[in-house]
């Protein structure tokens, strides 16, 4: 019998992500959206019009921070339910010395590769790092609650910190979404949930055997991956 | 002495500087005034301050501004330090000289030195928020404030406050709105014993040097003028009996300077930032440009069938 996760058809589709999961994932992006919009309002002075879609200076100072808070506790989410997967494994190392073929797309000559990557691997652990360094400097200089509990040096430190941290997100964020539409095929996985099966084949192979061989696996038991 | 401020006209007087004579705005660009305003500076002479706060008095009362009930915790500073509602505070030291072994009663009047550079306006993110005359008056301008508190980070003094009640940020405006017609701030009005003492810049650096002589004739030996060039001079001056250490005067900075962190993270938001992020999208299109998409096949799409299905 077929994997539950498994939909036979033409082509076959695989399901990738559950609908609690992409929520998840949606809340963070737009999230961060909004946070890199109103964050980046109140650090260039060419952008400071942003302020507008927020309704002016004040309110995107009100509003930047808790919506870093509303970031953080859904990327918590995300974190919980992807960091086993996202656990080093000795193909991930031959995956990233293999990159040139990784930028070619000649994803022939890479390693069958578990449910993530290395490169998608290497994005959730620096958005992770990078989205608690924001959280704690942000909070050192979020000053309508907490000004009295650090010194103008100590939120000297965090506002620089804040700054560099948000840019490095801003840019593990753009190679992300740049990823995705790169990768065709990919996008479809957060939006409904499945991915072709030839997706999980190309991309993923590893990731699909496990799939096939856990849930009972198709007519004959497969051996296992690698 | 110097000559008092004369007692207003009755007569409506025309402004003699506004926006026209902006040399620096935060966040935004400005054309400078081609005709500046002579700089001005209020001199205070610690030497002759009596600590009666009669300066703290006419600052809420000019404008008009109601500072809370506060305690007494055996101390002389009162309210205990600067906020947004006491743009001025007179902060006692006791100092015991270890020359002479004397008590030195150290009262200094702190508040907006009016930095030639000043760091606030630097760090201020809010276009217009933040502006400088050309005759060095600092001044914020709370409508176009956000709040953010930049301006403390950048401050070398820790003057500017937040207030609770309108979220914008407040400090010492020099009284720029008696200035422009002609007369003095407020605190130098009050002054009984002209240790404050308004003027141009010229004139207040002159008054300062017959000071400082005088105070050297009278042993203090290290008398001087509190004019830090770390950034660029300041419109609000200090004559000190220890100017060799002007820390001793309830912590005024040695040598105060902007903070390398926030000429750094201006660095980061003004270039290296924007930089960083174009580089990243432009990286993406490039390689989008030689590579083009990552296509599945439909040879891929068969491969997926048969595992599927068991018959691969």
């Amino acid at each position: 019998m077929p994997a539950q996760e498994i939909h036979p058809g033409e082509p076959v589709t695989v399901d990738r992500y559950t609908l609690g999961a992409r929520l998840n994932h949606w809340i963070t992006a737009i999230s961060l959206i909004v946070l890199a919009l109103s964050g980046l309002a109140m650090f260039n002075p060419g952008l400071f019009f942003l302020t507008a879609l927020f309704g002016g200076g004040q309110n995107t100072r009100v509003i930047h921070p808790w919506i870093g808070v509303v970031l953080f506790f859904s990327f918590l989410g995300l974190f919980l339910r992807f960091w086993r997967f996202n656990l080093w494994r000795r193909q991930d190392g031959i995956w990233l010395a293999r990159v040139r073929d990784v930028i070619s797309g000649q994803d022939e000559n890479l390693p069958e590769i578990g449910k993530y990557n290395a490169g998608q691997k290497l994005v959730f652990w620096a958005m992770a790092f990078l989205i608690v360094v924001l959280i704690l400097s942000g909070v050192v200089i979020w000053d309508q609650y907490f000004y009295l509990f650090t010194t103008i040096d100590q939120k000297r430190i965090a506002i620089l910190v804040h700054a560099i941290a948000a840019i490095l997100a801003i840019c593990v964020w753009i190679l992300h979404v740049y990823a995705a539409i790169w990768v065709r095929g990919t996008i479809r996985g957060m939006v409904r949930g499945s991915v072709t099966g030839g997706w999980a084949w190309r991309h993923h192979r590893k990731w699909l055997r496990e799939l096939v061989g856990r849930n009972g696996g198709p007519t004959r038991p497969t051996k296992p991956a690698e | 002495m110097f000559p008092p401020l004369p007692n207003p006209t009755t007569v409506l007087v025309r402004p003699r500087f506004d926006e026209r004579d902006m040399i620096r705005r935060s966040a935004s660009t400005v054309t400078p005034p081609a005709q500046r305003q002579a700089p001005v500076a209020k001199l205070i002479d610690i030497s002759k301050c009596i600590g009666c706060k009669a300066c703290q008095a006419a600052c809420l009362e000019w404008n008009d501004l109601h500072e809370e009930v506060g305690v007494n915790t055996g101390v002389y500073d009162n309210p205990h330090d600067l906020t947004a509602n006491s743009f001025t505070l007179m902060r006692f030291t006791e100092w015991i000289n270890p020359e002479t072994q004397n008590l030195e009663w150290l009262i200094r009047k702190d508040g907006c030195m009016h930095c030639e550079t000043p760091g606030c306006l630097e760090a201020c993110p809010a276009p217009g928020a933040i502006v400088q005359y050309s005759n060095g008056i600092v001044d914020f301008v709370p409508e176009n404030c956000i709040g953010c508190g930049n301006c403390i980070k950048g401050c070398p003094f820790n003057i500017p406050r937040i207030s609770k009640v309108d979220s914008r940020a407040y400090k010492c405006t020099l009284c720029s709105d008696r200035v422009a017609i002609g007369q003095g701030p407020a605190c130098a009005k009050a002054c009984p014993t002209q240790a404050i003492v308004f003027g141009t810049q010229e004139e207040m650096k002159q008054h300062a040097a017959g000071r400082i002589a005088d105070l050297k004739s009278r042993g203090y030996q290290s008398a001087g003028l509190y004019d830090p060039p770390g950034v660029g001079g300041t419109h609000v001056m200090y004559v000190l009996q220890h100017a060799d250490k002007p820390s001793i005067y309830a912590g005024l900075p040695d040598n105060p300077r902007i903070s390398p962190l926030i000429s750094i993270w201006k660095g980061v938001a003004r270039y290296a930032g924007p930089a960083a992020m174009a580089a990243t999208v432009a990286l993406g299109f490039i390689h989008h440009l030689i590579s083009g998409a990552n296509l599945v096949s439909a040879a891929d799409e068969a491969q997926a069938k048969k595992l599927t299905e068991g018959t691969e």
